[in-house]
C-alpha cells in the first residue's frame, strides 16, 4: 500500500521556561486509507507531534514526508499550499470563523484552493454538511451553534478539499457518545471507501480500539 | 482565490460597522481639512499674485545703476582711496525698438511694452504732491495690467491720443481733490511745466500705489524729460506662464545686456511671506491627515488582535501570509476609500459655501476656488496614508503563528 505520511527521526525541544525535549526520535509511516489513532497520557506530546505532522509547526529536526514529498525544508508559503490541498485539520475546540455562516466556513478552504466554481463548491459544501447532519443549519452564523454542532461543521470543512490526510486533535473531545459514533463512522468510511488517511489524537479508548491502528506515546516516545 | 480574501475583508467590515464608521470619519475629517486648507492657500496665493500682476510686469528690463569700481586691482600692499559713485547718470535703454522686436521674437514672451518712468510734481493751487508718472502706450499697458478693471472714473482708452491727459490713483485724487475733467499743473525734473487734464481715476486697493502713481502718454512723458521718442527707461515683459518668469528673466538679461528682474524677485518680501504661509499650512494639514491615519492604524490593530483566532484558523487551512495581508489591507483601503470620498464631498461643500462669503475691502469674495490639483493631492495622499496605516498591522497579522494560538 502507498504511504501517505512518513516521519524520520523527528525531535523537538522547548526552550521556555527550561530546555526540555518533548519529542524523541519519532519515526513511523501512515498508509493511504489507514485510520490511525494517537493515544497517551496528557502532556506526552501528542498535540505537539500533530502540529508538526500538519506542517503548521516547523520548529523541529528530522524529516517529514507527505505524499512521498520531503516537506521539512519548505517555505511557509509552500507549506500553506500543501495544507490547503492535502491536509484537513479538525481541532479539539471548534475553531470556526464566528462571523461567517456554517456554509461559508465549509466553503472557505475550497474557495482558497480555487479549483472549482463557486456554485460547485457551494453544492459540495452542502453535501459535506448533510453527511454530518448539519445541512439545515447551513445558513446560520457559526456563533449561533452549539459546541457539538460547530465540531461537525469543522469536520465538514476539513473534508471539503477531499484531502489526502485528515488530522484531528481530539476531534470528538466535545461530543456526546451518539455524535462520537457518527464521527467515528464517517472517519472509517473516509478511510476505507475514499482511501483518505485519518490521524486522530484521542483519549477515548473505544474510539482508539476500533481504529485500524493505534500509536501509543509516553514522554515523547512511541511505546507501542 | 483573491476573491475569498476580499470576501473575508468585507465580512469583517460588515460585522464591525461601528469601528468602520469611526475610522472612516477620521479620514473624512482629515481629508476635508487637508483639501480645504490647501485650496484656501492656493486661493490666497492666486489673489496675492494677481494683485502683484496689476502693478508690476512679470519681467522688468531696465538700465541698472552701477557703482564705479577702482581701475587698479593688483595693488598688493598699497592702500587705495576710492570714491564710489553711480557710474551711469542716465537710465536710458539704447535702441529700444530693436530690443522690443528682439523680445517679441522670443518664445514664451507674450507682451512687450516700453515705459518711461519719472517722478514729477503735481501742483494744485498751494498744494504740491510728488508722484510717479508712468509714460505708457495705453493699449499695451492695458493688456498687461488690466488697468480698465481698476478704473473708478473715466476711461483708460481716452489716454490714447491725448498728450495732455493723465490718469491718477484714487489717493492722489483725494489729496488734491481732483475729479475727472479737472486741470492740473505738472513740473518735471527737467523743469518742464505743463498743464494736464485728469481723464481717469484708478483704484488698486493698494494704498501705496493709489497714493503715488499716475499714467500719462508715453510721448508726453518723453516731452516732460525733453527727450526724443526713442527715450525709454523700462521694457515691461509678460510671459505666457508667469511662474516661469523667474527662469526666463536671466536669459533675457543675457540677451539684451540690461538688467531683467522677474516679479518674484521684485516682490521678495511678499513672496517670502507667502512661502512661509505655504510651509505652515502644508505642515499643519499634513499633520492632520497623518493623525487620521493613526486612527485607522489603531482600529486595524485592534481588529487584528480581535481576529487573531481567525487568522490562525485561516493559516491552518492554507492561507499564506500575503493572503492575510490582503485581507486586512483591503479592509483598510475600503475604510480609506469611504473616508476619502466623503471627505472630498465635504471639502467641495465647504469650498462652495466659503466662495460665496463676501469679505469686502481689498479681498472682496473669500478667495477660494475649486482646486483640482489640491483635491487630487489630497486623494492620493489620503489613500497612501490609509494604505500604510493598514499595511503595518496587516504585516503583523501575517506573522501570527497558528500553533501558538491553538496551544492556548
Ligand atoms: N509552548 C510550549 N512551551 C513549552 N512547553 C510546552 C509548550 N507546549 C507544550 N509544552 C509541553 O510539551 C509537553 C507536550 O505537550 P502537548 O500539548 O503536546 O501534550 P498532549 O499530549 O497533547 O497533552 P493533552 O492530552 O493534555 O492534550 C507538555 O509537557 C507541555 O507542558
Ligand atoms: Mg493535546
Amino acid at each position: 500500500m502507498e504511504v501517505a505520511l512518513k516521519t524520520e527521526n523527528i525531535e523537538k525541544y522547548f526552550y521556555d521556561p527550561v530546555k526540555f525535549q518533548v519529542l524523541h526520535n519519532l519515526g513511523f509511516e501512515v498508509k493511504k486509507g489507514e485510520f490511525l489513532t494517537l493515544v497517551g497520557k496528557s502532556g506526552c506530546g501528542k498535540s505537539t507531534l500533530l502540529y508538526i505532522l500538519s506542517t503548521m509547526d516547523t520548529g523541529y529536526s528530522g524529516n517529514l514526508y507527505i505524499d512521498n514529498e520531503l516537506v521539512s525544508n519548505y517555505s511557509l508559503d509552500r507549506l500553506a499550499k500543501i495544507r490547503n490541498e492535502k491536509i484537513g485539520f479538525v481541532f479539539q475546540f471548534h475553531y470556526l470563523l464566528q462571523e461567517f455562516s456554517c456554509l461559508k466556513n465549509v466553503m472557505i478552504p475550497a474557495l482558497k484552493l480555487g479549483n472549482k466554481s463557486k456554485e460547485e463548491i457551494e453544492h459540495l459544501a452542502y453535501e459535506k454538511l448533510s453527511v454530518l447532519g448539519m445541512a439545515e443549519q447551513a445558513l446560520k452564523p457559526a456563533s449561533k451553534l452549539s459546541g457539538g454542532q460547530q465540531q461537525r461543521v469543522a469536520i465538514a470543512r476539513a473534508l471539503i478539499n477531499d484531502p489526502l490526510i485528515i488530522m484531528g486533535d481530539e476531534p470528538t473531545g466535545n461530543l456526546d457518545s451518539k455524535n462520537t459514533n457518527i464521527v467515528f463512522d464517517i472517519f472509517q468510511e473516509l478511510a476505507h471507501n475514499n482511501k483518505q488517511t485519518i490521524i486522530a489524537v484521542t483519549h477515548d479508548n473505544d474510539f482508539a480500539r476500533n481504529s485500524d491502528r493505534t500509536i501509543e506515546m509516553q514522554d515523547g516516545k512511541i511505546i507501542n | 482565490m483573491a476573491q475569498i480574501n476580499s470576501e473575508i475583508a468585507f465580512t469583517y467590515i460588515n460585522t464591525n460597522k461601528k469601528l468602520t464608521a469611526v475610522a472612516a470619519l477620521g479620514i473624512l475629517l482629515g481629508m476635508a481639512i487637508y483639501i480645504f486648507m490647501n485650496s484656501m492657500m492656493a486661493g490666497f496665493g492666486k489673489m496675492s499674485d494677481e494683485s502683484i500682476f496689476k502693478v508690476s510686469p512679470q519681467i522688468r528690463i531696465y538700465n541698472d545703476q552701477e557703482i564705479s569700481q577702482p581701475i587698479a586691482h593688483d595693488t598688493d600692499k598699497l592702500p587705495i582711496l576710492i570714491n564710489p559713485k553711480i557710474r551711469n547718470t542716465h537710465n536710458k535703454i539704447l535702441n529700444p525698438n530693436q530690443l522690443i522686436a528682439l523680445l517679441k521674437n522670443q518664445e514664451k514672451v507674450k507682451i512687450v511694452t516700453p515705459q518711461v518712468t519719472q517722478n514729477v510734481f503735481l501742483s494744485m493751487g498751494m498744494s504740491q504732491l510728488s508722484v510717479k508718472a508712468l509714460g505708457i502706450i495705453p493699449d499695451e499697458a492695458e493688456k498687461m495690467f488690466n488697468i480698465s478693471q481698476t478704473m473708478v472714473a473715466g476711461k483708460i482708452e481716452d489716454l490714447k491720443h491725448n498728450l495732455n491727459g493723465i490718469v491718477i490713483g484714487s489717493g492722489i485724487s483725494e489729496k488734491l481733490s481732483l475729479r475727472v475733467g479737472d486741470n492740473i499743473n505738472i513740473l518735471s525734473s527737467k523743469s518742464v511745466n505743463k498743464t494736464f487734464k485728469v481723464i481717469g481715476i484708478f483704484q488698486l486697493n493698494n494704498k501705496r500705489e493709489d497714493d503715488s502713481k499716475s499714467y500719462i502718454n508715453l510721448m508726453a512723458a518723453q516731452q516732460l524729460l525733453k527727450e526724443n521718442n526713442s527715450y525709454i527707461t523700462d521694457l515691461n515683459v509678460n510671459t505666457i506662464d508667469p511662474y516661469k518668469a523667474r527662469d526666463i528673466a536671466p536669459k533675457l538679461s543675457n540677451l539684451l545686456a540690461y538688467k531683467a528682474e522677474d516679479w518674484e524677485t521684485a516682490n521678495e518680501t511678499l513672496m517670502a511671506a507667502s512661502k512661509m504661509r505655504k510651509i505652515i499650512i502644508t505642515f499643519v494639514s499634513t499633520t492632520i491627515l497623518i493623525i487620521a491615519g493613526f486612527g485607522i492604524y489603531n482600529i486595524l490593530n485592534m481588529t487584528v488582535s480581535q481576529k487573531i483566532n481567525d487568522i490562525a484558523i485561516l493559516k491552518a487551512m492554507g492561507f499564506e501570509g500575503k493572503d492575510v495581508v490582503k485581507i486586512f489591507v483591503t479592509q483598510a483601503m475600503v475604510i480609506g476609500f469611504i473616508g476619502v470620498v466623503l471627505g472630498v464631498l465635504v471639502a467641495l461643500f465647504m469650498v462652495n459655501i466659503l466662495k460665496k462669503v463676501y469679505i469686502g475691502g481689498d479681498i472682496g469674495y473669500f478667495p477660494i476656488q475649486f482646486e483640482p490639483l489640491k483635491f487630487a493631492q489630497g486623494i492620493i495622499f489620503g489613500l497612501a496614508i490609509t494604505f500604510l496605516a493598514g499595511y503595518i498591522p496587516a504585516k503583523k497579522a501575517a506573522k501570527v503563528d497558528p500553533v501558538t494560538i491553538f496551544r492556548k
